[in-house]
């Protein structure tokens, strides 16, 4: 095996205070890249598309913007941040409530999102194929909501765990790299908000 | 030490049954098993891609021509395409870096082993729902069978009222499920490079090859999820019944053109950078030199990542764009050329005055700087909106882009298998099989491509599966097709050369080329966890620095 022979001395002087970045939120800011990429092209066909439906349903007729769930939401970055400051701390318990609450405000303005839906369907007649205004608007707002749904199953995860109590003070770097993930997903709904019910109407 | 406690895959594996062997490399998470598990791949799909190349030229080679129906040669080339992209340069691509990146920074593994397996195989079965479209994708006569709607799919050819069946839905599968494995991949690719540098390798003390994979993976990132985006929306299209590229419904054919270019011209560069790195590991190790201006090179690989971002549209010139939209791409396209050059003459001044040892992977780097220089040249010459109008899909496009990939990045490609093959098996690749291989691949290159040029010059479009006579076409798509036989046996020579070596080389050592990179301070092949114990560098040529303790490259960086 040469793999040592070759390493003479003068090749492994201790390097002092060598330090890289944590691999995982490095991978998550990468993941973040990538999707924030997959959501420009579909905010960029929101915005293309507005006002170019020939026929049916238009935003300004069917669109109520979903003030309240939406601060569900965005509160759900605080409660989240809350929950891994006490967690860095060791703080189990103040954990598990704050991290509880943020899966409540995740899950309330996914009902948000499937009531507005059942309206829009159901009362408005507006489905994904009736013209181009619906395609854009629920593949838009759905993939959002389809975020949503795999940051709530990320943080259900971490919630059965912590209920098993196999979550503790040194799982905190972890913890925060899937915090990162919710906080995206957060900042991407500011976008769609944005685009879709302040601009779109 | 006891024995027994240690895993020791290779000397063991020779014993063990078949099933036992499969079951290791399948359920492997080892970033060097990995990389040759994608290597093997991506040679599978070459020769798959090739032979669909061979009927598409066979069917050219005179006028009137009818070894193929239209409808055959349709699926041909949109499979040749589709497959050389995504499932031949991109996993050779990641299987180089996969296999090389560890070793050349001094870790063990990849940042998240697990991750790279997961994204392997998703790639390899992406590669494998394509194909699966031969015998899945029944639907109405003439529809079915393989897809046949062009490797960049333009709507509304894609839409259900045009093909109908499943052909295009299986395109689309495959290259979804392949992008979230290169996404993957990119991921890994980044995290490593940042977060498993070993003590002292600094980000300016990297290999230029890291420097360049970093910038290809960033790259990857940003320009296949856009790819991924509009897959997306060709399914709700499809399945859902939705109008994102319905133009009867106020959809746009051309933003489905923008959202695949602003993914597939960085995708150029994703393969080209990946090849740029590998011509700047070679040129310096058969030039007996230290790179030239090592800076330069990472500041030239950083601007044309960025740039590369912008110039997209330059695919559309024909497609009727505003005369500001053509004045901005015509000259961003040109910007491109300014950092590329710059690499070029680099490469050059490294070869300027060094000791120039012409084994085969030298004369590969060699071919590919040649070529890639005239490639860049004809693409400035496309640049340029006036001139794109009048050759637009033409075969002067298609000699073109194929100079990049063959010439360019296959050539690359070979000088990266010579060089780097010792090191993946132990073993010698045989020099006058290289050289034969060289040798006819290169007459073949330039018979096929150097001439398809002309036709394209005198108008011949591209897919068109046969031609009048009279039109002056006809001796220089003979010739083209005369090429592909010598490509052939060049190919052939290679797989043979690879064979033979594997099995009856002479054995490489650990350091053949007397480089300079950390892969070849290790055995050959390196054992499971690369390194005995993790090396500390000082300089980008560590093992420079161990060789002439007296004169280390450290004083002077």
């Amino acid at each position: 095996m040469s793999a040592t022979s070759m390493t003479v001395p003068e090749m492994t002087v201790p390097e002092p205070n060598w330090v890289l970045p944590p691999r995982g939120r490095v991978a998550m800011f990468c993941l973040i890249a990538a999707e924030a990429a997959i959501f420009t092209i579909f905010v960029v066909a929101y915005l293309f598309y507005l006002g170019k439906s020939p026929m049916g349903p238009q935003p300004k007729d069917v669109l109520e913007a979903p003030i309240f769930y939406s601060i569900c939401l965005l509160s759900s970055s605080l409660t989240i941040h809350m929950a891994v400051i006490a967690l860095r701390k060791g703080r189990i318990g103040n954990f598990g409530a704050w991290w509880g609450a943020t899966i409540v405000l995740g899950a309330a303005f996914l009902y948000g999102t499937a009531s507005e839906w059942h309206r829009l369907i159901y009362r408005e007649g507006l489905t994904i194929s009736t013209n181009l205004f619906g395609t854009t608007y629920y593949s838009l707002v759905g993939l959002h909501g389809s975020h949503v749904i795999v940051g709530l199953i990320g943080l259900s995860t971490v919630m059965a765990f912590t209920f098993l109590g196999k979550v503790s003070q040194e799982h905190a770097e972890r913890v925060d790299v899937l915090s990162l993930y919710w906080h995206f997903v957060d900042a991407v709904w500011v976008v769609v908000f944005t685009v879709v019910y302040i601009i779109g109407r | 030490m006891s024995t027994d406690s240690i895993v020791w895959p290779r000397s063991e594996s020779l014993s063990r049954p078949f099933v036992d062997q499969l079951h290791e490399w399948i359920t492997t998470v080892d970033h060097k098993r990995l990389g040759i598990l994608y290597i093997v791949y991506a040679l599978i799909f070459l020769i798959i891609g090739g032979v669909e190349a061979t009927v598409m030229r066979i069917q050219l080679i005179r006028p009137h021509n009818d070894f193929v129906s239209p409808q055959v040669f349709n699926r041909m080339f949109t499979m040749h395409g589709t497959t050389m992209i995504f499932f031949v340069a991109m996993p050779i691509v990641f299987g180089f870096a996969n296999y090389l990146l560890p070793l050349m920074i001094g870790a063990r593994d990849m940042a998240f082993p697990r991750l790279n397996a997961f994204s392997f195989w998703l790639s390899a079965f992406g590669g494998l729902l394509l194909y699966f479209s031969l015998l899945g994708a029944n639907g109405l006569y003439g529809a079915g069978n393989a897809p046949d709607v062009g490797w960049f799919a333009y709507a509304p050819l894609t839409s259900l009222a045009f093909s109908p069946g499943h052909s295009t839905d299986f395109w689309t599968l495959s290259l979804l499920v392949s992008g979230f494995g290169s996404i993957g991949t990119a991921i890994n690719i980044v995290a490593t490079i940042l977060c498993m540098r070993c003590p002292g390798m600094t980000l300016g003390k990297m290999p230029l090859l890291a420097w360049l994979n970093l910038v290809m993976a960033g790259l990857v990132l940003l320009a296949v999820s856009p790819l991924t985006a509009a897959q997306i929306m060709l399914m709700i299209d499809r399945y859902l019944g939705g109008h994102f590229f319905d133009t009867q419904a106020g959809g746009s054919a051309v933003i489905w053109m923008h959202f695949f270019w602003i993914f597939g011209h960085p995708e150029v560069y994703v393969l080209v950078i990946p090849a740029f790195a590998f011509i700047s590991e070679i040129v310096p190790v058969f030039s007996r030199k230290a790179m030239f201006g090592y800076p330069i090179m990472v500041a030239a690989t950083v601007a044309i990542g960025f740039l590369a971002m912008s110039v997209w549209a330059h695919h559309m010139f024909t497609v009727g764009m505003s005369s500001n939209a053509n004045t901005f791409f015509v000259l961003s396209t040109m910007a491109i050329s300014v950092p590329t050059g710059i690499k070029i003459f680099n490469w050059l001044a490294t070869m300027w005055g060094g000791k120039i040892v012409l084994k085969t992977p030298m004369m590969f780097a060699i071919g590919f700087l040649f070529q890639f220089l005239i490639a860049g040249l004809t693409g400035i010459m496309l640049s340029s909106a006036p001139f794109d109008w009048h050759l637009g899909n033409s075969y002067f496009v298609v000699a073109h882009f194929h100079y990049v990939i063959v010439g360019g990045i296959l050539f690359a490609l070979f000088g990266a298998f010579y060089y780097w093959f010792p090191k993946m098996s132990g073993k010698m690749c045989n020099e006058t099989l290289g050289k034969w291989h060289f040798w006819l691949f290169f007459i073949g290159f330039h018979l096929t491509f150097d001439f398809m040029h002309i036709p394209g010059l005198l108008g011949m479009p591209r897919r068109i599966y046969t031609y009048e006579p009279g039109r002056g076409w006809e001796i220089w798509n003979l010739i083209v097709t005369i090429g592909v036989v010598f490509q052939t046996l060049g190919i052939l020579v290679f797989i043979y050369n690879l064979l033979s070596s594997y099995f009856r080389g002479e054995t490489a050592g650990s350091d053949p080329w007397d480089a300079w990179t950390l892969e070849w301070s290790t055995s050959s092949p390196p054992p499971a966890y690369n390194f005995g114990t993790i090396p500390t560098v000082r300089s980008r040529r560590p093992l420079w620095d161990l060789k002439h303790p007296d004169d280390p490259d450290w004083k002077y960086e």
